[in-house]
């Protein structure tokens, strides 16, 4: 067992499929000789060398281009987009070819592409650069979409998305980069589909995803200082989603809030909330609570876009009023 | 000032074919090979017409984009692939999946939307692939699959294959940024691929040259990104043939892409809905005047092929694609068992647990 930052993570998990699978290849912008412009693929050349670590031009529809034609002819594919927020511009790849490919073909088409990116805010980068787009994907049929928490994760959903023979956006989140936590030393292999109780409690479930999920479990802490027991379940994955363990929980609790970095409309919690209005009625104590950054493209100022994205105060306070 | 350019297309000169070249007849083509491409040629051409009149019935719904007149393309270059080269194309996709041995009826049936289809109903005529052909897919949104052709050959080129892929767009195609992608990227990536444009002459509805900087919409970009700016005669399907097998045995020899700019032009409209009244009659006329059909048909003849040897060919593709006609009517209608199937590698479409 060794501490890693969750930025070390990106790059123990790639290099751990990389070693385990000989065919898997890398591209990015800056991603080879440079090692990411966040650090996350630090290491990778050396090991790997030029031909399975790849630099790239700033084309993004050509990276997704080429992974996806690689994969769909016999090579694994890890391709980073530098940040989720310029998906938009090669999105006709990632919504229209990737995720649609194998339907479309009736099966004949099998993408295996893991799109790794830097997803989210809290750096003061405006809102090109912040925005938390795992919702855009969510609504994709085809697509699986995975947000780690913790570096332990990263490793294990990493491994998981690059077995998975179909393609799966990973978004990293940024301002979880220079966060540490233990990750097992031999090969971690997780599963997609599977949420995480974080904290066990009894009066309401929190389901949170990414770093949404330290300040759900910081705001729990705060909560439970005043006799609210919180439950917090890291989603993990968004698809496939495990519905089981939600509801599960909402029985349990009968309160049910979802705390999500997308702006208001269509963030995921939105369809957590539709599930669990629909199949959790009757368990149900009061209304659900979404609590989400505003529906504003994010600001730049620090102290604007703290007043955006939920912060562990907003958690607290809210789930608070909720269940008084 | 110069005046407004009209915007009746149809009122402005004319575009008219260059001649035939005969030298082309002279071109090292085994005579074999240009019988088949002659019987291709055919296929393509009856092919397209059985779909336009399956249109007619209300056979085929949706869309349609037909190559009638642009055959010798699709059947210069599948007549110069190996069998394991991989193909990406667009919606105007039908010729190229024929062309790479695609079996007629299952692509017809695919137009009908029937579960005997190619795609089992659910891609219909924009999205024809056949992977054992290597035929890698049509794809409706222009510009992703030159790409996507990117990706095809750095697999080839990383798995040591010596495969090639071939990745054809029209005039259109090269005005968005993703033709400019993948041009840079080939060539930064050496990579095995041949780019091919069908320039003819119309994007959609709208002359090419309107909407373009330079008069060869493809070629004319090639310098850009070190590539030569190659234009053929694409209704020429011993030029076509040529250039193809040049272009991709460089390729196999790690020469890295070519780009090649065929000339040719549509019989009919853009599509089911369009009746091409854009262009000028004399244009029109002149094109249908160059028909590559007919031209082949009479150089073979000069080159010694009988005329009862070319009627036999007619009457064998006739027979094929009546053959085609009626397995794709027969065909039942997809049913519910299908509709949920194939969105993942299990064979399902579960998004939860």
């Amino acid at each position: 067992m060794a501490e890693l930052t969750y930025r070390e993570a990106v790059a123990r998990g790639i290099a751990q499929e990389m070693r385990r699978d000989p065919r898997l290849v890398m591209l990015g912008e800056d991603v080879a000789a440079a090692g990411g412009v966040f650090k996350t693929t630090v290491g990778l050349i050396d090991e790997f060398g030029p031909d399975r670590v790849r630099d790239t031009p700033i084309s993004e529809q050509a990276i997704l281009g080429a992974a996806m034609g690689a994969a769909m002819t016999g090579i694994p594919v890890i391709a980073e987009i530098m940040f989720s927020d310029f998906l938009a511009v090669c999105w006709d790849i990632v919504a229209n070819e990737m995720a649609k490919s194998r339907y479309m073909t009736g099966g004949q088409v099998s993408v295996p592409v893991v799109i790794r990116t830097a997803n989210g805010g809290g750096a003061r980068f405006g809102a090109q650069h912040s925005q938390s787009v795992e919702n855009w994907c969510m609504m994709i049929p085809g697509l699986k979409v995975v947000a780690p928490s913790t570096p332990a994760d990263v490793v294990g959903l990493m491994a998981a998305s690059v077995r998975d023979p179909d393609p799966v956006v990973f978004f990293e989140h940024k301002s979880l980069l220079g966060t540490k936590a233990d990750v097992p030393d031999e090969d971690v292999v997780d599963r997609l589909g599977e949420a995480v109780v974080r904290r066990e409690g009894t009066d309401c479930t929190i389901a949170a995803l990414a770093l949404m999920v330290p300040r759900a479990l910081e705001a729990a802490d705060r909560l439970a200082e005043e006799g609210i027991s919180a439950e917090v379940i890291d989603v993990r994955s968004l698809v496939p989603l495990d519905t089981r363990t939600l509801l599960a929980s909402v029985e349990k609790t009968g309160r049910f809030i979802t705390v999500e970095e997308n702006p208001r409309l269509c963030g995921w919690g939105a369809e957590l909330a539709s599930i669990v209005a629909d199949e959790a009625f009757w368990n149900l104590d009061g209304p659900v609570v979404r609590i989400t950054t505003p529906h504003i493209p994010l600001p730049a100022a620090e102290s604007l876009e703290d007043m955006s994205i939920p912060t562990v105060d907003r958690i607290h306070q809210t789930v608070r009023t909720a269940l008084a | 000032m110069e005046a407004p350019q009209a915007y009746d297309y149809s009122q402005r000169p004319a575009r008219l074919p260059d001649p035939v070249d005969d030298a082309n007849r002279d071109l090292d083509i085994p005579l074999e090979t240009r019988v088949e491409m002659y019987e291709m040629q055919l296929l393509l051409r009856q092919f397209e017409k059985r779909a336009y009149d399956l249109f007619m019935q209300n056979l085929v719904k949706g869309t349609s984009h037909l190559s009638l007149g642009m055959e010798a393309i699709a059947t210069g270059f599948g007549a110069a692939l190996r069998p394991d080269d991989y193909t990406f194309a667009t919606y105007r996709g039908h010729a190229h999946t024929l062309a790479r041995g695609a079996p007629p009826g299952p692509v017809m049936a695919e137009l009908l939307g029937r579960e005997n289809g190619i795609l089992q109903g659910k891609g219909g005529s924009m999205h024809l692939t056949s992977v054992e052909h290597g035929m890698m897919g049509s794809y409706a949104i222009i510009g992703a699959h030159l790409c996507i052709a990117n990706g095809a050959a750095w697999s080839a080129q990383m798995r040591g294959t010596d495969q090639v892929a071939v990745s054809f767009f029209g005039d259109g195609t090269t005005n968005i940024g993703a033709f400019h992608e993948a041009l840079n990227f080939a060539v930064v990536w050496n990579l095995p691929v041949v780019f091919v444009c069908e320039n003819n002459l119309y994007m959609e509805y709208t002359p090419i040259d309107v909407v373009s900087a330079v008069p060869n919409p493809a070629a004319d970009r090639g310098p850009a990104y070190g590539l030569e700016g190659i234009v053929i005669d694409g209704n020429d399907p011993d030029a076509v043939f040529t250039a193809a097998r040049a272009a991709i045995e460089r390729a196999r020899r790690g020469g890295g892409p070519s780009l090649i700019e065929a000339v040719t032009y549509r019989h009919g409209g853009h599509s089911r809905a369009d009746p091409g009244k854009y262009r000028p009659e004399a244009e029109v006329e002149a094109w249908l005047e160059r028909d590559p059909i007919p031209m082949y048909h009479q150089r073979l003849l000069g080159l010694g092929v009988g005329e009862g040897d070319l009627a036999s060919i007619q009457q064998s593709v006739a027979g094929e694609v009546e053959a085609a006609t009626e397995f794709a009517k027969s065909g039942d209608f997809p049913d519910e068992a299908s509709l949920l199937t194939d969105v993942w590698a299990d064979g399902g479409s579960a998004w939860r647990n």
